[in-house]
């Protein structure tokens, strides 16, 4: 299994009686873009929950570099290099911008590796992306699109080995979203693995290496972007019968 | 940057020595008696402001924590006769147990829930105190204070002494607020969930937190015994200690060590000057009526305020 990034071994999690995930299992490379889709309520989310470390799973097994993560806590996996930005930006309000990236250098990059140039590596990413004129803004004052890149800002300051992007680009308008794909891909081409979570299906095939569909908890598909738009099941679990 | 820690012990020296300047002054004893009290909340919204100013957990049983550390000093003065300092560590040493106790019941309960639950931990303390014959019970308990002060009058060492817990709990507050651990606790206050997924461990600074808070909240308590010397359940678990220690910095503002020390010193001594002048009775009222313009017309206290009035 060599090249293996993250692996999901038959994950399963229950909420009372439903359940969201059913022994899902897949594997992603090292330097891969990966993509995850499925109809609303398929179980997305909470597959990068359990992931990230914000749930437990019920079952099965998170293998991240080969090593067992399945109960580790979340801020740890963290700092392994397990990054998540949110579907809903949650920044920390009464913080600047800059303040903001500061949370994930000194507490997941710096706990990491030995401490570095703080200022000089949050200038740097907000530089990438494109945000460093905003830097002594607070949250509250930014647009919609700049509320997305400093959650991708922010989650870059915690030097992911793997970043997990969910919904970065609902909402946004077609050139926005261009934008942003754009600066997913430049990281990707830093070495970054990225699983990129998504409902709009131009964005997800133009940007993954491969596809992976869940349908009401479970995977019924994986493929290239191409194979995917031509499986029946996965017609199915979209438009129905 | 080497000079800063030694200043700000520098400063620290100055208030204590200040205070045993003012201990020697000897002017009317009522000044020290009522001085004790604005110190003494000093140390509690201090104490309250890391719970519930950096880390945002609203702790509504300030009461509980203060009276344990009071009874806890009852209850070593009736066995052991122990000293003073004694009584204040064991004091601040239980209350940081019960602190850690509620730091992990910060694990299910967020916002209004927890503060729903510290109220009833301090009801349930109370009764439990209420039926302990051993520290007074319900009728309360006769202190007497030990013999020969090391100087002054008893009533002018232990304002003293409070000079000296103030001191201490400020300069712990403003150490955490300034570290490392106070811009944790301040991500996890914006948004618990991203702070934990930008490596905050976020429970263990909560444990931390809730701990500390409750040492120096307990600490504030150990010496009341000899301040009143007379302790009985309902002036130990009084509500006022729960108003004033969430009006206290939320006047002052709570995002600075400084927010608790100027709010309970305005507010303490309000209430000091309506006790003599007006009535006792005033006390909660006038809390009441600042806490409520507060709330409305400068949320972020008297800090907020300037920082407005700086800015434009």
């Amino acid at each position: 299994m060599a090249g293996t990034l993250l692996e999901v071994d038959g994950l399963t999690k229950r909420f009372g009686g439903f359940t969201a995930l059913h022994r899902v299992s897949l594997s992603v490379r090292a330097g891969e873009r990966f993509g995850l889709i499925g109809p609303n309520g398929s179980g997305k989310t909470t597959l990068i929950n359990c992931v990230s470390g914000a749930l437990a799973a019920d079952g099965g097994r998170i293998l991240f570099e080969g090593r067992d993560i399945t109960t580790l806590a979340a801020h740890r996996r963290t700092r392994l290099g397990i990054v998540r930005s949110f579907q809903i930006p949650k920044p920390f309000t009464s913080m600047t911008v800059r303040e903001n990236l500061g949370i994930p250098l000194e507490y997941a990059a710096h706990a990491r590796s030995q401490a570095g140039d703080a200022d000089a590596e949050a200038a740097e990413i907000l530089r990438t992306i494109g945000l460093e004129a905003k830097a002594h803004l607070r949250p509250a004052e930014l647009t919609q699109i700049e509320m997305r890149k400093l959650e991708l800002a922010r989650a870059m300051a915690a030097r992911p080995t793997l970043l997990i992007s969910d919904e970065a680009m609902a909402g946004l308008s077609s050139v926005e979203v261009d934008d942003i794909l754009a600066l997913l891909f430049r990281l990707n081409e830093r070495g970054i693995t990225i699983v990129m979570i998504e409902h709009i299906m131009r964005a997800v095939m133009r940007f993954s290496e491969r596809v992976v569909v869940l349908d009401a908890g479970e995977r019924i598909a994986e493929g290239t972007p191409a194979e995917i738009v031509r499986n029946p099941a996965v017609e199915k679990a979209y438009l129905g019968e | 940057m080497m000079a800063r820690p030694a200043r700000a012990l520098l400063v620290g020296l100055a208030v204590v020595g200040a205070g045993i300047v003012v201990a020697a002054l000897r002017v009317n004893q009522y000044v020290y008696f009522a001085g004790y009290v604005v110190l003494q909340y000093v140390v509690i919204a201090t104490a309250w402001n890391i719970l519930g100013g950096y880390a945002g957990y609203v702790n509504f049983g300030t009461p509980a924590f203060f009276a344990l550390g009071a009874y806890t000093a009852v209850f070593l003065i009736q066995s052991t006769r122990a000293p003073l300092p004694v009584l204040i560590l064991a004091g601040g040493l239980v209350s940081a147990l019960l602190g850690l106790g509620i730091g992990y019941l910060t694990l299910r309960l967020r916002g209004v829930f927890f503060s729903i639950a510290t109220l009833a931990l301090s009801i349930v303390l109370q009764t439990m105190i209420i039926n302990w014959e051993y520290v007074g019970g319900s009728r309360g308990l006769s202190v007497i204070r030990p013999s020969g002060p090391p100087f002054g009058s008893y009533v002018t060492f232990l304002f003293t002494v409070m000079v000296l817990l103030s001191v201490v709990a400020v300069t712990v507050a403003r150490f955490i607020e300034r570290s490392w651990i106070g811009r944790g606790l301040a991500a996890l206050r914006d948004n618990e969930e991203a702070a934990e997924c930008m490596g905050v461990p976020t429970l263990r600074l909560k444990l931390f937190a809730t701990t500390v808070s409750g040492f120096l909240l307990g600490v504030a308590g150990a010496p009341f015994p000899y301040y009143v010397t007379f302790v009985e359940p309902n002036s130990a678990f009084n509500l006022d200690y729960a108003v004033n220690a969430l009006a206290m910095p939320m006047i002052g503002g709570t995002t600075s060590w400084v927010g608790p020390v100027i709010g309970a010193v305005l507010l303490g001594t309000a209430q000091q000057l309506a006790t003599v002048t007006i009535s006792s009775e005033m006390n909660l009222f006038i809390v009441g009526v600042v806490l409520v313009a507060f709330v409305v017309l400068a949320p972020e206290g008297i800090l907020g305020l300037v920082r407005r009035l700086r800015g434009r």
